[in-house]
């Protein structure tokens, strides 16, 4: 573990720095404010020297005798912040830093903590289940399974070729498993256990799951013209869940998310009319399958 | 029968409370206020006031200033036998104060285990003041331990962590973040041990003997005058209740005055409600 030329930790090389010697910012999950302290004494524990500028910046300034048991998430967020950058580190770790909020001071935070971090162009490395979160506030996204990294890029390109099923469901596919044949006309079919049939422009075979994103997914009350490049699957409505001004539909096996405006025209509802999710092959990604993943 | 099984628990509760309140009650229909404050001033009370007060004292700081680190690093530390080691500090809560007196005896006595090497200092430990100090300091430092090791388990592990990050060695760690996030706990620890080494008699008495000035402590004294005046007696019996209702009081108080509740999310820490139990 090295920090430019700094070594932290190298086990060969008998190199273990005591963590109060390696200039990390860490914000915690929790936070980990220091209850007996006033904000002001929090944020100077790390260091003294840019304590007021940093109050000032995080907006907390008027807060410097109140003690953290009395402050709300998103204070206790921007002092926790200004308490590590006190320490003027030189790389930041930010555990779930949008984790403890409530849904409306996330995105205000989540903006906010966008322009510090480009602000501050310090290495951090940031941790999330969220994987809107990592793609909006980092510039590479790395997913992490089990302690291994399965696939580090653009955001973009983690949907766009997911490595395996747990990335491409980590950035938001259903997966649909089954075996794969190749058809020949460069598009492969896959046949699930429930006897669902779809295609896919990617080669594969054997055991392999299919990644399909919502937002590739319309809804239609009848079957479209037979067509091999077109998935077309019928179920019933499992539910239907509004996300912002968005509706988020459980067809049988797959998840569409379409506008209320649709969703009303279609007169889409849990339980009622069974609708048919269409999604072109070449939207379809086949990986091959993996074994399951415990769902974090 | 419900009704016949909620009247038994009322019934049980009254006569505990009569059973344990009664000898206080007595003591004070006995010896009226007038009457003890006079006997108060009699030589005896007042020797036997200032040795209790000095030995407790000097017994007391040596626990918080010895079980303090001791108890952290305990409630941090995770080694081999660790278990058996608070088990072991323990013990003189449940050992008969009498075995503790000849425990002491055994050890420190002019013929016991260091008996030849401190005979070479030139101390002689029995009979002396320094030996009440090591009875009290014996049967009262587990009530404060025990508390201690509680009150540094119960803190919130990322707090002292985040610490850690900010640039805090563990000594300062210890010092600006562990100890006053335990305060409430540890005071009350204290406050409980200081207590206990107050009414200490059996260890006393056996391995210091109760030499009036210099190592008759309040309830030796009280054992002294039982046949001598009961007045007085009664009256320094009556001292200290008052004493340790005192305590009892600044134990439950104390919790209230003090916040130190962690507010991190994901541990709750629990402030000190004022119990021994860990």
């Amino acid at each position: 573990m090295a920090l430019g030329a700094e070594r932290w930790f190298d086990r060969g090389g008998g190199v273990d720095r005591r963590p109060e010697e390696r200039p990390v910012g860490y914000l915690f999950q929790g936070y980990a404010l220091f209850p007996h302290l006033s904000v002001a004494d929090n944020v100077a524990f790390g260091g003294r020297r840019r304590v007021g500028e940093l109050m000032e910046r995080f907006r907390i300034s008027h807060l410097a005798r109140v003690r953290p048991a009395e402050l709300s998430g998103g204070e206790r967020q921007r002092v926790a912040l200004a308490r590590a950058l006190a320490r003027e580190p030189r790389v930041l770790l930010l555990d779930e830093p949008l984790a403890a909020l409530d849904a409306e001071t996330r995105s205000i935070v989540q903006t906010e903590l966008a322009d510090l971090l480009a602000e501050l162009s310090l290495p951090t490395i940031l941790v999330t289940h969220d994987f809107e979160d990592a793609a909006t506030l980092g510039d590479r996204v790395g997913a992490l399974v089990e302690g291994r990294v399965r696939q580090i890029g653009r955001a973009a390109d983690l949907v766009a070729a997911p490595a395996d099923p747990f990335v491409a469901r980590l950035g938001g596919a259903t997966l649909l498993r089954g075996v794969a044949r190749p058809l020949g006309n460069g598009l492969t079919e896959l046949t699930t256990a429930d006897g669902v049939v779809i295609t896919s422009s990617d080669p594969g075979a054997g055991e392999c799951a299919a990644a399909v994103y919502p937002w590739d997914v319309s809804l239609s009350r009848e079957l479209p013209a037979s067509d091999s490049r077109q998935n077309a699957v019928r179920g019933p409505v499992l539910s239907a869940v509004p996300v912002g001004n968005r509706l988020r539909v459980r067809v049988g096996p797959v998840v569409a998310e379409i506008t209320a405006a649709s969703a009303d025209r279609l007169g889409v509802a849990e339980g009622g009319e069974p609708m048919v999710a269409s999604f072109k092959a070449a939207t379809t990604r086949l990986l091959p399958a993996t074994a399951p993943v415990h769902d974090a | 029968m419900r009704r016949g099984f909620e009247l038994l628990l009322a019934v049980a509760a009254s006569v505990t409370i009569a059973f344990l309140v009664l000898p206080l009650v007595a003591l004070f229909l006995r010896v009226s206020p007038a009457e003890l404050l006079g006997q108060l001033g009699s030589a005896a009370a007042v020797e036997a006031l200032l040795v209790s007060l000095k030995t407790s004292a000097i017994a007391h700081v040596v626990i918080l200033l010895v079980g303090t680190p001791a108890a952290y690093f305990l409630a941090m530390r995770r080694f081999p036998g660790r278990d058996a080691a608070i088990a072991l500090i323990e013990l003189p809560l449940v050992l008969p104060p009498a075995v503790a007196g000849i425990g002491l005896l055994a050890a420190f006595g002019r013929r016991g285990l260091l008996g030849e090497e401190l005979t070479v200092l030139g101390i002689s430990l029995p009979f002396t003041q320094a030996a009440v100090i090591l009875a009290i300091i014996f049967v009262a430092s587990p009530f404060y331990v025990r508390q201690a090791i509680a009150s540094f388990e119960a803190l919130d592990p990322e707090v002292l962590e985040a610490a850690r990050t900010l640039g805090a060695s563990s000594r300062r760690v210890f010092a600006r973040v562990a100890l006053p996030m335990a305060w409430a706990g540890l005071s009350v620890g204290s406050a409980l041990a200081w207590a206990r080494g107050l009414g200490e008699f059996g260890a006393t008495i056996m391995f210091a003997g109760s030499l009036q000035g210099v190592t008759q402590t309040l309830p030796l004294a009280i054992y002294a005058e039982l046949d001598r005046d009961f007045t007085t007696a009664l009256a320094l019996g009556g001292f200290l209740v008052v004493i340790s209702v005192a305590l009892l009081l600044l134990v439950r108080l104390l919790p209230g005055w003090t916040s130190s509740t962690s507010i991190s999310l994901f541990r709750f820490a629990r402030s000190s409600s004022g119990s021994t139990s860990a």
